[in-house]
């Protein structure tokens, strides 16, 4: 017999003994279990943030553990949303950490069957030669009338909405320097 | 957000905030436990309608109706707030004596241009000082530097400007009669535009009875006074429709003739979608504006830098759109650094100029022509979320290149392999020539920057992590791009590149080696850049100057930075604060977070009332003050009189509140900046089973239309084929995902939640078409058959409209056909065509017509030929729709395109 069970462990009297008279708290409890912690209180520091989702803007708190999110949670201190999150932002750990979350560049050639991987940095330049050369054979100096236009209408980007300000910033003042009009966003639609 | 829970009375229409606002929807929660009363009109039963006092259901796309009578009921009644809507409203105001109402010209404004299929708005300018005709300097109702037609102002969809303000006039002298009894005031034009939104014909047009519409008058004028104030909330219900921007004005007219903007519990609530889709309007990624709503230049008009500065913000106009050359100069600085000076217009010449409308829609169609040779899509999918996913599949297809940055492999970056049209036998993976270049994004959790949220509000989130792979942000990416770029064009001698090598593009490095976020942010807010204070940061965009001594990429971002500190980032707890809490995130303009908040004090500067006290004058201290940043010239006493004629903020009376209007006051008639009128005025949608009761014009005469073979329409109203599609349909979103899907069916949780798609039909629709619970129906339009799971739910109201019977169906939008996310299913939005707003170019998604069958669709071939066999049972051709004019002998089909 395992000399550390006695008779105050016996389930009953632990049961008693400990005021979990239905059986259904502490007194059942494995060792695991016990040692279980959040791990929102084990991480190595928390992060304010905000929700990516909709236009609300909920407070997030972004738990980091070894350089890796482990859980996001409403942001009590937030006056929006006073630490609530809907389902979406709910799941917004899983937004960043998803299996199937794309993490390498991928490169499709023209009439290509499938994806090749690239390089970051070769498929950066390819788009860089490509975005010169659109423009280069799409540029408009002048209408009709000889009025300045002054723009090419070879190149498009649609996004903006889910994005940074900042980012939104750099994007407008790039396109518009290089003379690419058609640049739209969720707003539109 | 918070303020919702001051309201006495909520009318939410347009929205579903229950279910896709959640979190927003505690503070009508909050109200309602304080005894408000929450009224939600939708077509169908949600979330929202199940917490409300009461759910009234509407036919979709007939709401301007509904909110007419609700004017008409406030004004018969005589139940207006008369001191607020004197003082500060335009009522008193006098309009041209040419202007003739729809009333009169059976749903046409006065100056329809037939040829054109827009208006000329000169006739509805307000009336002239010296009684002449509207060329003199005594009309304010002309645009500032001269007349542009509507079909102008649309194609560079002006309406977008007014994102932070009124459109410019001349000047600000006007004629106005106090007693609001002169024939040409707008107050008695409302009257008159409203005689015939009568109980009967709401009850006639959105199937409302006539009890249901007297609750809903009686509660929102009982709660609205000086004692109380009523809160208006809307989403994309609204604004995707031919005539959305006038269901936001009908509401407006509402709200002003009430007294509720400006007031604690009032206003108007705009529920956006996207984490910064305010943001992204601010700062634009949209074709027609540049930062803080200043308009792109267009070839023709803008062509100088004189032409441009009058025509954005005149001097002789009152407000602080008068300093309009302040803040582009700023821009222009902020861009162009040295290179622009007071000798070269600061570079205006750099700036591209618009030509037509260039948004995303007609970008869409200039690809199909082979004109778009590359495209960058930044976390938006298209092929699912945009309307006619077919069309915008088909054009992608002829892209030379594309760029898709996002989390997952959506649909937009597959459609070559897995795409309906692969499957359909439209296309083949071998005949698209597309290079397509996938490259991993960061999450938000990946990088530091800011969102604007759906109240102006900017809140930062730091970087808790590093990206992982090849995940970027768009920062880094941008950044990169534009310094690989400049270096391809490094030796160019070439004048068309000089714009983008004399580009500023030298950010500071964070500790990670990427372009400092927080330095974009102090570029956006402004710098002094001579002086004692050059290189600080500055205050306020008053401070912004048109002689080149500040820069500033956006104007109404001024004052996030003051005083080099991240205001985005202030995060005392809402617990330490008041409700308003002012040092949490940072509002634009201004850390202000009531607009227009002057009028909620009376004439003299005392609050209307002890209960809905908010911004007053303080005598002793001469000055505003209260819970928010007063939105007035803080000094500026109540009593303050201009000299008659003076332009900009000095212009302004003591008792002028709404500062960006162009004459101080709220606009229930808009002289200037409606395309397709001054007042709202009730048009079928584009396609719809009901014959406009008002008028015998059927849809929104100004509205952008395409004929094309594969943009085909129902036939509406009494036309033949309009049967082929009887019922109506509706697109909506889900609390368990989100838009297009991107961001919510890669994710198992949500997928796992609302793994398939549906349509939500009633019971006697099922009965009617044999459709099952959890069974297959296949719903098709004029443009595409899709197959969606049944649900049969009381949810759904069939409506009596004239002794009809109309019933609709509900479709949730966020499935896509796909072979990479964790759920799929065919996409809503193939059902709908492209025809637009002519305000702001969006596209009507929430009211289309369909038909309803039991069973699955058919696949390859057989699909099309369904579709095909609907179209010619119908009789659609590619005027089906189109012809702007209707009702008329004289009325000749459109062929043009929009």
């Amino acid at each position: 017999m395992d000399p550390k069970k006695t008779l105050l462990s016996w389930p009953v009297v632990r049961q008693l003994r400990s005021g979990d008279f239905l059986g259904r708290g502490p007194s059942v409890t494995s060792a695991r279990t016990r040692g279980l912690e959040p791990r929102t209180s084990t991480a190595d520091k928390v992060v304010q943030s905000v929700c990516p989702y909709c236009a609300v803007g909920c407070g997030q708190r972004v738990f980091v553990k070894d350089g890796r999110v482990v859980q996001i949670e409403g942001d009590p201190d937030s006056p929006v949303s006073r630490g609530r999150l809907c389902p979406k932002g709910s799941a917004s750990e899983q937004l960043v950490n998803n299996p199937g979350r794309q993490r390498k560049a991928l490169y499709r050639r023209p009439g290509g069957a499938d994806w090749e991987p690239i390089e970051l940095s070769t498929a950066v330049e390819m788009i860089a030669q490509r975005f010169v050369e659109s423009r280069r054979r799409t540029w408009q100096d002048h209408d009709e009338h000889g009025r300045p236009l002054r723009r090419t209408m070879g190149i498009a980007s649609l996004g903006g909405a889910t994005l940074d300000n900042e980012e939104n910033y750099l994007i407008k003042k790039l396109f518009t320097a290089a003379g690419a009009i058609q640049i739209e966003n969720q707003a539109r639609i | 957000m918070q303020d919702l829970s001051n309201a006495d009375c909520i009318v939410i229409q347009g929205s579903n905030m229950a279910e896709c606002h959640p979190v927003a929807y505690q503070w009508v929660t909050e109200a309602r436990l304080k005894g408000a009363k929450v009224i939600h009109i939708d077509p169908r039963f949600t979330r929202t309608s199940a917490t409300a006092d009461k759910h009234i259901p509407i036919r979709a796309g007939s709401d301007v109706v509904l909110l007419g009578a609700l004017i008409k009921f406030i004004l018969d009644n005589e139940l207006y707030f008369k001191e607020y809507v004197v003082a500060y409203t335009n009522a008193a105001t006098l309009v041209n004596e040419d202007f003739q109402d729809t009333e009169d010209l059976d749903g046409l404004f006065s100056g329809y241009d037939d040829e054109l299929g827009s208006y000329a708005p000169d006739t509805w300018a307000y009336a002239s000082s010296d009684g002449e005709g509207d060329e003199s300097p005594g009309t304010i109702g002309g645009p500032a530097a001269g007349h542009e037609h509507g079909q102008s102002q649309s194609e560079r969809s002006a309406g977008d400007q007014h994102g932070s303000g009124g459109p410019a006039l001349e000047h600000a002298r006007v004629l106005r009669d106090e007693t609001l009894q002169d024939p040409n005031t707008v107050f008695q034009i409302l009257k008159r535009h409203y005689a015939r939104y009568t109980p009967e014909m709401v009850a006639d047009t959105c199937g409302i009875n006539v009890d249901d519409f007297n609750y809903l008058a009686k509660a929102v004028t009982e709660n609205s006074g000086r004692e109380r104030t009523t809160a208006f909330v809307y989403a994309v219900g609204w604004t995707q429709h031919t005539l959305g921007a006038q269901f936001i004005r009908t509401a407006a007219i509402v709200q002003l003739l009430l007294g509720n903007m400006g007031r604690p519990g009032g206003g108007i609530m705009a529920l956006r979608g996207h984490a910064s889709i305010q943001g992204s309007t601010d700062i634009p990624t949209l074709y027609n504006i540049l930062p803080g709503y200043l308009a792109m230049p267009v070839a023709g008009l803008h062509d100088t830098w004189e032409d441009y500065v009058g025509a954005i913000g005149n001097k002789e106009q009152k407000g602080f759109w008068a300093n309009a050359d302040t803040y582009a100069v700023s821009l222009l600085k902020a861009w162009w650094g040295k290179a622009a000076t007071a000798e070269n217009d600061w570079r205006f010449d750099y700036l591209p100029r618009l030509s037509g409308a260039h948004g995303t829609y007609q970008t869409t169609m200039a690809m199909l022509d082979g004109e778009v040779e590359g495209y960058f899509l930044l976390g938006q999918n298209p092929a699912v979320g945009s309307a006619h996913g077919r069309m915008q599949r088909q054009a992608m297809a002829k892209l030379k290149w594309l760029v898709v940055r996002d989390f997952n492999m959506i649909e937009s970056a597959t459609f070559w392999k897995d795409g309906p049209e692969i499957a359909s036998g439209e296309l083949t993976t071998e005949g698209i020539e597309t290079e397509v270049f996938f490259l991993p994004a960061a999450a938000h959790t990946e990088k530091s920057g800011s969102f604007t949220q759906t109240q102006r509000m900017l809140q930062w989130h730091h970087q808790a992590v590093q990206p992982p792979g090849d995940c970027q942000s768009e920062l880094q990416f941008f950044f990169e791009l534009g310094r690989r770029v400049r270096e391809l064009l490094a030796d160019s001698t070439d004048e068309r590149d000089r714009p983008l090598l004399d580009l500023t593009w030298d950010y500071p490095a964070d500790e990670n080696g990427d372009p400092d976020a927080e330095a974009v942010l102090a570029e956006i807010n402004g710098r002094h850049l001579t002086g004692d204070k050059a290189g600080q940061p500055l205050s306020a965009y008053t401070e912004m100057k048109a002689d080149g001594s500040t820069d500033g990429g956006c104007w109404i971002y001024t004052g996030v930075y003051a005083d080099g500190v991240n205001h985005a980032a202030d995060r005392k707890p809402g617990q330490e604060q008041d409700l308003t809490a002012l040092e949490w995130g940072w509002a634009w303009p201004a850390n202000r977070r009531i607009l227009y908040n002057r009028a909620s004090a009376d004439p003299e500067g005392k609050p209307w009332s002890e209960r809905k006290k908010y911004i007053w004058w303080d005598e002793e201290q001469g000055r505003w003050t209260g819970h928010d940043v007063p939105d007035f010239v803080p000094d500026k006493a109540p009593s303050y009189r201009p000299e008659p004629g003076t332009g900009g903020a000095a212009g302004l009376a003591g008792d002028d509140p709404f500062v960006m209007q162009a004459d101080g006051k709220g606009w229930l008639f808009a002289p200037k900046g409606m395309l397709d009128g001054p007042l709202p005025t009730h048009y079928e949608p584009q396609e719809s089973p009901v014959r406009n009761p008002l008028y015998a014009q059927q849809s929104n005469p100004a509205r952008k239309v395409f004929p094309r073979k594969d943009n085909l329409w129902s036939p509406s109203g009494d036309e033949p084929g309009a049967d082929v599609y009887p019922f109506v349909f509706t697109t909506y979103r889900l609390t368990e995902h989100h838009t297009a899907g991107g961001m919510s069916r890669w994710l198992p949780y949500l997928s796992e939640l609302q793994p398939e798609f549906f349509c939500e039909v009633s019971p006697e629709l099922a009965a009617e078409r044999g459709l099952e619970n959890g069974g297959w129906a296949t719903i098709v339009s004029g443009r595409a058959a899709i197959e969606a799971r049944v649900m049969v739910t009381e949810r759904m109201t069939p409506l009596v409209i004239r002794g009809r019977t109309i019933h609709q169906v509900g479709l949730p939008y966020h499935w896509g056909v796909g072979g990479n996310a964790v759920v799929s299913g065919d996409a809503a939005n193939d059902l709908l065509g492209v025809a637009l707003d002519p305000n702001v170019q969006i596209q009507e998604s929430k009211a289309g017509s369909c038909d309803i069958v039991p069973g699955r669709r058919p696949t390859g071939e057989a699909l099309l030929r369904l579709v095909a066999e609907y179209q010619s049972r119908a009789g659609s051709t590619v005027m089906t729709g189109n012809e702007l004019r209707t009702g008329h002998p004289e009325s000749t089909p459109d062929t043009r395109g929009g």
